[in-house]
């Protein structure tokens, strides 16, 4: 038998306080998801009854499969609701806590920048600045392996997809540098 | 013996270098994604479909089930070594493959997992092979009305067997039935809830959208936890490979009640999650000693394992025969078939035998490679976990892009994109599920197709749905799946007075 207890550890310095306070809790959110997707269905309602939801010579409209679908989404929001209302209990439980939150936004907002840079910058440049950027600054690590990771990821991607697999991304002002 | 001469033209079609080579590499992404924090099967087959476009559907669908049974292969390894399970359906294989681990019994754990895994998915691919091919044509002869009772007890099993609420089931389905409806209505050419806009005229891609449910959301989700690990090293070496499948055959009906849990919850949507908590408990139920379970012990790690494969593996068989599919993944690789052009359902056993055959050779072919490259290459994939996530999260995030972007070639579906993984991450914590969502997604329109004409070819009646014995049945099944919960409540309720009685 080979002795191999060598550990793996990895270390998440920028973990979220485990003692933070929570920002909402799940019955909230329950709440306000129901109320978005109760006006979402009103909308769509809407949109197909002017559509036509009933039945003429052909069988039914093409309002009438997602007219009904609207109304039993309805429905099933009402009755998660009125659940969450008639059932008295205290106990909630956190939704997110506020570390958690920042957490969640320290990925989402890079991702969303990346999002707005890729149409004007090509998906393979913002894509280096979003892992170099992000591994810098949200994961504390060295920045000379931040960069090269980031160069290398988004040539190999460029690699596989541009070239080997010929399926086509935005591109920006420094690919058309090299006639891409 | 059709089913094995089929089966051999199906070996024929795949032995080329160029399949065997997209097997491979599929098989080692499938891994590194089953092993990823953050990735799972569904969104790994989502991400890496666009690779596949501008293959032919045979390769394409040999990568893409590769990496489906990678991804099942990959969960284990992260279960055993560092209690962390890579799959939500690994969950069950922590409570005595870390034990072992911690024992310094880690490469038996891990042998116990890849070999019963293996097992599982063979039972399952046998199932298929010999069942599917029946199942279809006797499919072949199901009208509009049959296919929407078959669609219906899809849903209502969702609905009335599924453990998370109902109503939010309710929701989840209703929510991604109505989204299939936006853009052209394929039937009267209206537009539908496009709001004016141009971008939704495209409806909305339902890969886009499980791109985004999947991939970003749990990226978000993965951020609010502690990412530390601590884990053990390991690797197997022959000697112990040999020992543990020397004592496999011990546990011969520990393996085969797991296989048969894994494929009935594979074809009906119970799911690979559901079949290895149930296996794993029904292992320790029947056991002389139940004590020893969660310690350590490695009938433990056979149970879960064997059956997440089978039922993995199984889902795929009414994906196959009847163009439903069985689980999440499942209904991805259908989202793909129709990317490449093909129609699923019973017709693709009569006009593809080359596709079905050589992607159900595949599956025998890709889980024996699979065996023995899970076996020989641990500690690389475990190594893989020092990578911090803060390098990987922007990576997958990248990845998610390109998959949406390339889909369409269209900028909206990447907003569409980071909209669906916002819904995601929300409904995964207020417990909406989402795989009925993404099977809606993916069945909305041909349900919907189907429920129009029949009611075209019946003139709008009803009871079209009733009107022989076949779809009666169905449909029957169908609302008595829908309203179980109540039933089976009321069934509880009678018996316990029943046995109260004579007390």
């Amino acid at each position: 038998m080979p002795k191999t207890e060598t550990e793996i550890v990895v270390e998440d310095p920028a973990a979220p306080a485990g003692d933070s306070p929570p920002v909402t809790t799940n019955r909230t959110a329950d709440v306000v998801v129901s109320l978005l997707l109760l006006a979402f269905a009103a909308l769509l309602a809407y949109d197909n009854w002017r559509t036509g939801m009933g039945w003429d010579a052909t069988g039914p409209q093409a309002g009438y499969f997602p007219f009904y679908l609207s109304v039993i989404l309805a429905g099933a929001c009402f009755w998660g609701l009125a659940k969450e209302f008639l059932a008295r209990k205290a106990a909630a439980e956190t939704f997110v806590t506020r570390a958690q939150l920042r957490r969640v936004l320290q990925v989402f907002v890079p991702t969303l920048l990346f999002c707005f840079l890729m149409q004007w910058l090509g998906l393979y440049v913002a894509s280096f600045l979003l892992i170099a950027g992000f591994m810098v600054f949200v994961g504390r690590l060295a920045v000379w392996k931040s960069l090269l990771t980031a160069f290398l990821f988004s040539l190999v991607m460029f690699v596989t997809f541009e070239i080997a697999f010929d399926v086509i991304m935005p591109k920006g002002p420094i690919e058309s540098l090299f006639g891409r | 013996m059709e089913a094995f001469g089929l089966l051999v033209y199906g070996f024929s079609v795949l032995l080329t270098w160029k399949i065997l080579a997209l097997m491979m590499v599929g098989l080692v992404l499938g891994i590194f994604v089953g092993v990823l924090p953050g990735l799972g099967g569904p969104n790994g087959v989502a991400i890496l479909l666009p690779l596949t476009f501008t293959m032919d559907p045979t390769s394409a669908i040999v990568m893409l089930s590769c990496i489906y049974w990678g991804a099942l292969f990959g969960g284990a390894i992260t279960s055993i070594l560092f209690n962390i399970p890579g799959e939500a359906w690994s969950v069950a294989t922590t409570f005595d493959g870390y034990p072992m681990a911690q024992q310094g019994k880690a490469a038996e754990a891990l042998t116990a997992a890849f070999t019963s895994s293996f097992i599982g998915s063979l039972v399952a691919v046998l199932l298929i092979t010999f069942l599917a091919p029946g199942i279809a044509s006797f499919a072949l002869r199901f009208g509009p009305p049959e296919f929407f009772a078959v669609y219906l007890l899809t849903f209502c099993s969702f609905v009335g067997l599924g453990r998370e609420q109902k109503h939010k089931t309710v929701i989840s389905m209703a929510l991604g039935l109505l989204l299939t409806g936006v853009g052209m209505d394929t039937v009267s050419g209206q537009l539908r809830m496009t709001f004016g806009s141009s971008d939704l005229l495209r409806g909305i891609n339902f890969l886009v959208a499980v791109i985004g449910l999947f991939g970003i959301s749990e990226i978000l989700l993965t951020m609010e936890e502690r990412l530390a690990l601590r884990g053990h090293a390991a690797s197997i070496s022959l000697r112990t490979v040999l020992k543990v499948w020397k004592e496999m055959p011990r546990y011969w009906v520990t393996l085969l009640r797991s296989s048969a849990i894994g494929c009935w919850l594979g074809i009906t949507p119970g799911g690979a999650i559901a079949a290895s908590f149930m296996s794993y408990n029904l292992a320790k139920r029947f056991s002389k000693d139940k004590e020893s379970f969660g310690k350590g012990r490695i009938e433990g790690v056979f149970a879960p394992e064997t059956a997440a494969h089978a039922s993995g593996t199984s889902a795929l068989l009414p994906m196959l025969a009847l163009g439903i599919p069985g689980s999440g993944t499942a209904a991805i690789l259908l989202g793909g078939l129709m990317v490449w052009g093909l129609n699923p359902g019973p017709l693709l056993f009569v006009e593809h035998k080359g596709f079905v055959w050589g992607l159900i050779a595949s599956m025998y072919l890709g889980n024996v490679v699979g065996l023995v490259l899970v076996l020989t290459t641990v500690p690389l994939f475990a190594a893989v976990l020092r990578v911090p996530f803060s390098a990987i999260a922007p990576m997958i995030v990248v990845s998610c892009a390109i998959g949406a972007y390339a889909i369409q070639n269209a900028m909206f579906d990447i907003w569409l994109m980071l909209l669906f993984g916002v819904v995601g991450y929300v409904f995964k914590k207020i417990g909406i599920p989402l795989a009925p969502f993404t099977l809606a997604l993916v069945l909305g329109s041909r349900a919907e197709d189907s429920f129009r004409l029949s009611m075209i070819g019946a003139g709008g009646d009803m009871r079209v749905f009733w009107s022989n014995g076949l779809v009666g049945s169905i449909t029957t099944l169908a609302l008595v799946l829908l309203f179980w919960p109540l039933i089976g409540g009321a069934f509880a309720r009678m018996r316990s007075a029943f046995v109260r009685k004579p007390a």
